[in-house]
């Protein structure tokens, strides 16, 4: 449906190839948002009085002034957080292609998959078992 | 469209991701330049899967076992940049020389590069992040 | 040229663009948000060569991720914002020699070797999320499962090497 609203108003682009033409509509909202925010600043910026003044210019923190600097150190810890994110973001990725032919190749396949989990499925543990993921 | 577009840009890519790991000094930016090189090599391989019209698609596989390789690789780059911070405070590239093949001339460019350095860098350290400090001495006792 | 080709140099322009920002720009923080557009537009070069999946795998992964352990690590260690100096080493100029002639030679190999190839893009070559997973689970499982194992030796490193004194204090008794 909308391959078909976008090749009325772009013939010239789905003209070429279908995998092409399904990835205009995605084509027309980058477009179209990067005109809107442009738009939005530019008429902005056109409209608005500008006298800036020190109070203006600092960081607004919800009404309270702005203490020390924009910097703050967080603690290691955490580091070990985003890792595991990481991993399981990749291992979320290899999901995707295997949900779309397990259901044809049969039980190896879920098996292969279950090898997969298991073994990063071990770091989580490790990390458990470490004492790393209590967040206090 | 022509093979060359895509393999022009993977070696100019590949060519700033050099500069990105020889040129800079702090090393999460050093890292930065090792994933520009990285992207470079799975542009390569794109491209060569569609040139080739692998019906394998090794090509494309390859790529998202690369991309799942550069997490592993900067996860663990990333924590033994941490590592040096919580131990030295910085992560210079240029005044890591604790492995370095010392010799007169790796000396005076050390002592050259303590000089200069040593004044900002020692109170940034005392003020701002006790830490080194105490880790060596958790590691000691 | 057609209209595929124009939005592949555009793409290119973006990504070389933005990655000459990413070795050049003296704020820390600009280095990686710059890194995001490259990446980004590295992910519709993808989606031009009809790698499908991949350009979603790039999103997720590399902008998604990736560059948040990136901008993580920013945050750990000291990285103020704002313009800083000092952020490229003394041997810059050697680095940008080597990285001219490292580019000059590929470029040249590439366009000595594979001047007049083309590449076309049609609904056989697409490689979709149904065609990776054939084609992963078929016949490229033992890397997918060496994979796993590499991601649990380094998170299990990451792990060995982030954890703090506080813990390590714990274990010893």
């Amino acid at each position: 449906m909308p391959t078909a609203a976008a090749a009325s108003i772009f013939p010239r682009l789905t003209r070429m190839d279908g995998y092409y033409g399904s990835y205009v509509p995605v084509l027309a909202i980058i477009v179209v948002g990067a005109v809107l925010v442009t738009a939005m600043f530019l008429g902005n910026r056109l409209l608005r009085p500008s006298r800036p003044s020190p109070e203006k210019q600092l960081t607004y923190e919800s009404g309270v002034d702005p203490v020390g600097t924009g910097w703050a150190q967080i603690h290691l810890r955490y580091y070990v957080f985003a890792y595991l994110y990481v991993v399981f973001a990749v291992d979320a990725v290899f999901l995707f292609p295997w949900a779309t032919v397990y259901a044809g190749l049969g039980w190896v396949t879920v098996g292969e998959m279950g090898v997969f989990i298991g073994i990063i499925a071990v770091g989580l543990v490790y990390a458990w078992r470490k004492g790393v993921l209590a967040w206090t | 469209m022509p093979l060359l577009f895509p393999l022009v840009v993977a070696a100019l890519l590949f060519a700033i991701g050099v500069y990105g790991v020889l040129g800079r000094r702090n090393a999460v930016l050093v890292l930065m330049g090792v994933e520009l090189m990285l992207n470079a090599v799975n542009l390569n391989l794109v491209a060569f899967d569609a040139y080739l019209r692998d019906v394998l698609h090794g090509g494309q596989v390859l790529t998202l076992y690369v991309i799942a390789v550069a997490a592993a690789e900067v996860g663990l780059g990333l924590a033994i940049v941490l590592v040096v911070f919580r131990g030295h405070g910085h992560i210079d590239a240029d005044r890591m020389r604790d492995l370095a093949d010392r010799d007169a001339v790796d000396d005076a460019i050390a002592a050259e590069s303590a000089g200069e350095s040593a004044a900002p860098s020692r109170s940034g350290v005392a003020g701002a992040d006790p830490e080194p400090v105490a880790v060596t001495a958790a590691v000691e006792s | 040229m057609s209209v595929v080709g124009l939005l592949f140099l555009l793409m290119g322009a973006m990504a070389v663009g933005s990655a000459l920002l990413v070795v050049t720009t003296a704020r820390l923080v600009h280095s990686a948000l710059w890194l995001v557009v490259t990446l980004g537009a590295l992910a519709g070069c993808y989606l031009l060569l009809g790698a499908e999946f991949v350009a979603w795998v790039q999103i997720l992964i590399y902008v998604g991720a990736v560059v948040v352990l990136l901008l993580f690590a920013l945050m750990l260690t000291r990285a103020p914002t704002g313009v800083q100096t000092g952020l490229t080493t003394g041997n810059r100029v050697v680095a940008a020699a080597t990285a001219g002639v490292v580019g000059l030679v590929l470029v040249t190999v590439v366009v000595a070797g594979f001047g007049g190839a083309r590449v076309s893009v049609d609904e056989e070559s697409v490689g979709s999320a149904t065609s990776m997973g054939d084609a992963i689970f078929r016949h490229w499982v033992l890397p997918f499962e060496v994979l796993s194992v590499l991601l649990l030796a380094a998170l299990v490193g990451a792990i060995v090497l982030s954890r703090g004194r506080a813990s390590s204090g714990e274990e010893t008794p």
